[in-house]
């Protein structure tokens, strides 16, 4: 795969490997390290939340762009306290990096690589907000009113 | 009326240069046809059989005079001097080239409009009773709720790629003049025992192939926590909705394959979590929204009459207005079917006509509705008789209002790529067949609708009368129902048998219409007599 990591975060990348769902639920809770786990559009996020605390990352796919169902994942994720890495992989196109970025997701590995620069560019494409979400910015409702 | 701040201003103009850019990329090759469609269909551009069509937002049906000659400025400047007004209580313009469309955004962003979210497989615009802030049946203006829920859609990141379009009505009488259990989420804003204000929530309603009345899910949610509830609704259906075909992708199959009940839980279940996270924007700015629609400025101590002198004028003014809650003053709708003209056409002259009058004579507003037809709100008594005059004088003084000339049609094979068959000719021959105003005035309240296709844009199921427009090889074919109807009392049309010709189908509605006649009893409407006589004599006449 041609794809090249885009990264918003300051730790290190794991290098635990990436297990699927399944495995990882099926995986020893006591074994050393953080996990990585990979969960795809039709797997339930909910069934990570008791297990947060030992994942490093969380890599969510996204086999066609027009399947939304990752980026209810990632809030999902955030709203439960998630503060790994959550990267959304696969279909990922440049015009969908600043939505991803509101749901959560702070890594981004595209099927086709998206250059640095165009990147950040996109996600900066807003400059309100009118919701509140997981990525800490003030909506427009808020600034409104001085909150 | 709502007006923009600073960041309303600025999201729409961010939204322009955003646009700018893409199409400058495709016009440069940089970006392919595949690319470039989900982008542009993002901002309302569809490709249709012959060029390109452009859909602007009105939110909830509500525009001002100013933006509404803008929309007739635009359509002589970029159009073929014409717009369409359709059944979301848009504006379409047929006839646009792809480098105009930056150009027409930005003069649409300098009186508060855009295309934002006006297709594709997101929130869509929201839509309203057109007589909202005028009707005197009316709990409270529902338009700051659809306000509310319009900025907490707009560009919202979890909802941009739903398993299918959705579509959100909010009304606030029990009259139901926005089809509103027809809508993805139905909301009826009610008080409750304790005399507070909240939402009633339907959900799961739709037309297109499966047409279903939506059930309702919450019977109350506290006006303060609408947001949130609208934030679960959707949720449950992101994450839940089919995706494995297209036409079982909308939330109406979702909630009728698991249940409503099971969809309740969900949605609760959601609901309880994400009330933890403090989403809902507060009281103060419900009522900073609220402000700006709570006195257009009506008077009191209007003259609360009206000469009816005019025999003419007197049919119009029986036909085509409308109590308003403020002594002295009426609701005007303004008819956009003359016979055998294009349902929900107008040229732009008569736009900017429309919008003088609403500037000289009704407080500023406009609304469209989804009926095709465009609302006066606010007219004072006094002034009605000019106002029919300068409507007349312009072609837009039709007194067909809910009569069976006031049709509802889809664009059809005329402009749209996924039509079988056309409507706008047929609905022409309809009205040219039922010229005579006193025949429609005898035929009473008829609502006709047609549909070029299974998607059901022009609402057949819910016509008292449906149309809709059928392939058999090759051929175009039109299927007749009845008994549908999109008000407080809704119901989903049945289909009378095999399909017609389009002169065949206007001979069998005309011998419906014979049936009724001879069989109402006194004070029946059209659908009264269908529901209690049935199908059976109508499809004797019809085929016997
Ligand atoms: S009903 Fe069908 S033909 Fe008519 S506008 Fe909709 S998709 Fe096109």
């Amino acid at each position: 795969m041609g794809e090249t990591l885009l990264r918003y975060r300051e730790d290190a990348v794991t290098g635990a490997p990436v297990l699927s769902l399944e495995d990882f639920l099926a995986s020893d809770p006591m074994s050393n390290g953080a996990a990585a786990v990979r969960i795809t559009p039709g797997e339930d996020a909910r069934a990570l939340l008791p297990h947060l605390g030992r994942i490093a990352l969380i890599e969510v796919t996204f086999p066609a762009y027009t399947d939304g169902r990752g980026y209810s994942s990632a809030r999902i994720l955030r709203e439960q306290g998630y503060t790994g890495e959550l990267r959304a992989s696969g279909d990922v196109l440049i015009d969908q990096l600043s939505h991803m970025c509101r749901c959560g997701f702070d890594a981004f590995a595209p099927a086709k690589p998206i250059a640095a620069g165009a990147a950040a560019k996109a996600v900066a494409t807003w400059p309100e907000v009118y919701q509140k979400t997981v990525d800490g910015r003030s909506p427009i409702w808020a600034k409104r009113h001085g909150l | 009326m709502y007006q923009y701040d600073q960041y309303d201003q600025a999201m729409v103009d961010a939204r322009v240069d955003e646009f700018r850019g893409q199409v400058l990329r495709r016009l440069s090759g940089e970006l392919t046809e595949d690319q470039f469609k989900p982008l542009r269909l993002k901002n309302g551009l569809y490709l249709q059989l012959h060029a390109y069509m452009l859909r602007v937002a009105i939110p909830y049906g509500t525009l001002n005079g100013r933006q509404m000659r803008l929309l007739g400025d635009i359509a002589d400047k970029y159009d073929r001097g014409y717009g369409h007004f359709t059944t979301r209580q848009n504006i379409q313009y047929n006839w646009i080239k792809l480098d105009d469309t930056p150009d027409i955004l930005a003069e649409l962003a300098t009186v508060e409009m855009h295309a934002i979210q006006t297709s594709g497989n997101c929130i869509r615009n929201i839509s309203s009773d057109h007589m909202a802030g005028a009707a005197a049946d009316e709990l409270v203006d529902p338009r700051p709720y659809a306000e509310l829920l319009r900025q907490w859609s707009t560009f919202h990141p979890e909802f941009d790629y739903l398993p299918r379009k959705f579509k959100i009505a909010v009304i606030a009488s029990d009259t139901d003049r926005a089809a509103m259990r027809l809508h993805d989420i139905g909301i009826q804003i009610v008080k409750n025992d304790a005399g507070e204000i909240g939402a009633k929530f339907h959900v799961g309603g739709g037309m297109g192939r499966t047409p279903m009345i939506g059930p309702m899910i919450r019977e109350f949610v506290p006006a303060l926590q609408m947001v949130s509830y609208a934030e679960a609704c959707l949720r449950v259906y992101n994450r839940y909705g089919r995706r494995d075909n297209k036409y079982k992708a909308r939330i109406k199959i979702l909630v009728h394959e698991i249940g409503a009940d099971e969809y309740r839980r969900q949605v609760e279940e959601e609901f309880a979590h994400i009330l933890t996270l403090g989403l809902e924007p507060p009281q103060a700015e419900f009522d900073r929204i609220a402000a700006f629609f709570a006195d257009p400025g009506l008077e009191s101590g209007v003259l609360d009459k009206v000469d009816r002198s005019d025999p003419d004028f007197a049919l119009w003014l029986d036909q085509n207005t409308a109590p308003h809650k403020q002594p002295g003053y009426a609701v005007v709708v303004i008819s956009l079917k003359p016979t055998g003209g294009i349902p929900g056409d107008a040229t732009a002259d008569q736009i900017r006509l429309m919008a003088e009058l609403s500037t000289a004579y009704s407080l500023d507003e406009l609304r469209v509705t989804h009926t095709q037809n465009i609302v006066l709100p606010h007219v004072k008594k006094a002034d009605l008789y000019t106002v029919w005059q300068k409507l007349d004088a312009a072609g837009l003084g039709s007194a067909n209002l809910d009569l069976i000339s006031d049709i509802i049609a889809c664009p059809g094979l005329d402009y749209c790529s996924l039509a079988n068959a056309r409507s706008i000719p047929l609905a022409q021959k309809i009205s040219q067949r039922f010229a005579d105003m006193d025949r429609q005035r005898d035929l009473g309240e008829l609502k006709l609708k047609i549909s070029g296709c299974i998607n059901a844009c022009g609402h057949h199921h819910a016509g008292h009368i449906g149309i809709l427009g059928v392939d058999k090889r090759g051929i175009e074919n039109f299927q007749l129902s009845f008994g549908g109807s999109e008000a407080a009392d809704t119901s989903l049309a049945d289909i009378t048998g095999p399909g017609f010709s389009e002169d065949g189908v206007v001979d069998a509605l005309e011998k419906a219409t014979n049936v009724y006649l001879a069989q109402r009893a006194e004070g029946e409407r059209f659908l009264d007599t269908y529901r209690r006589i049935g199908m059976a004599p109508f499809k004797e006449a019809i085929y016997g």
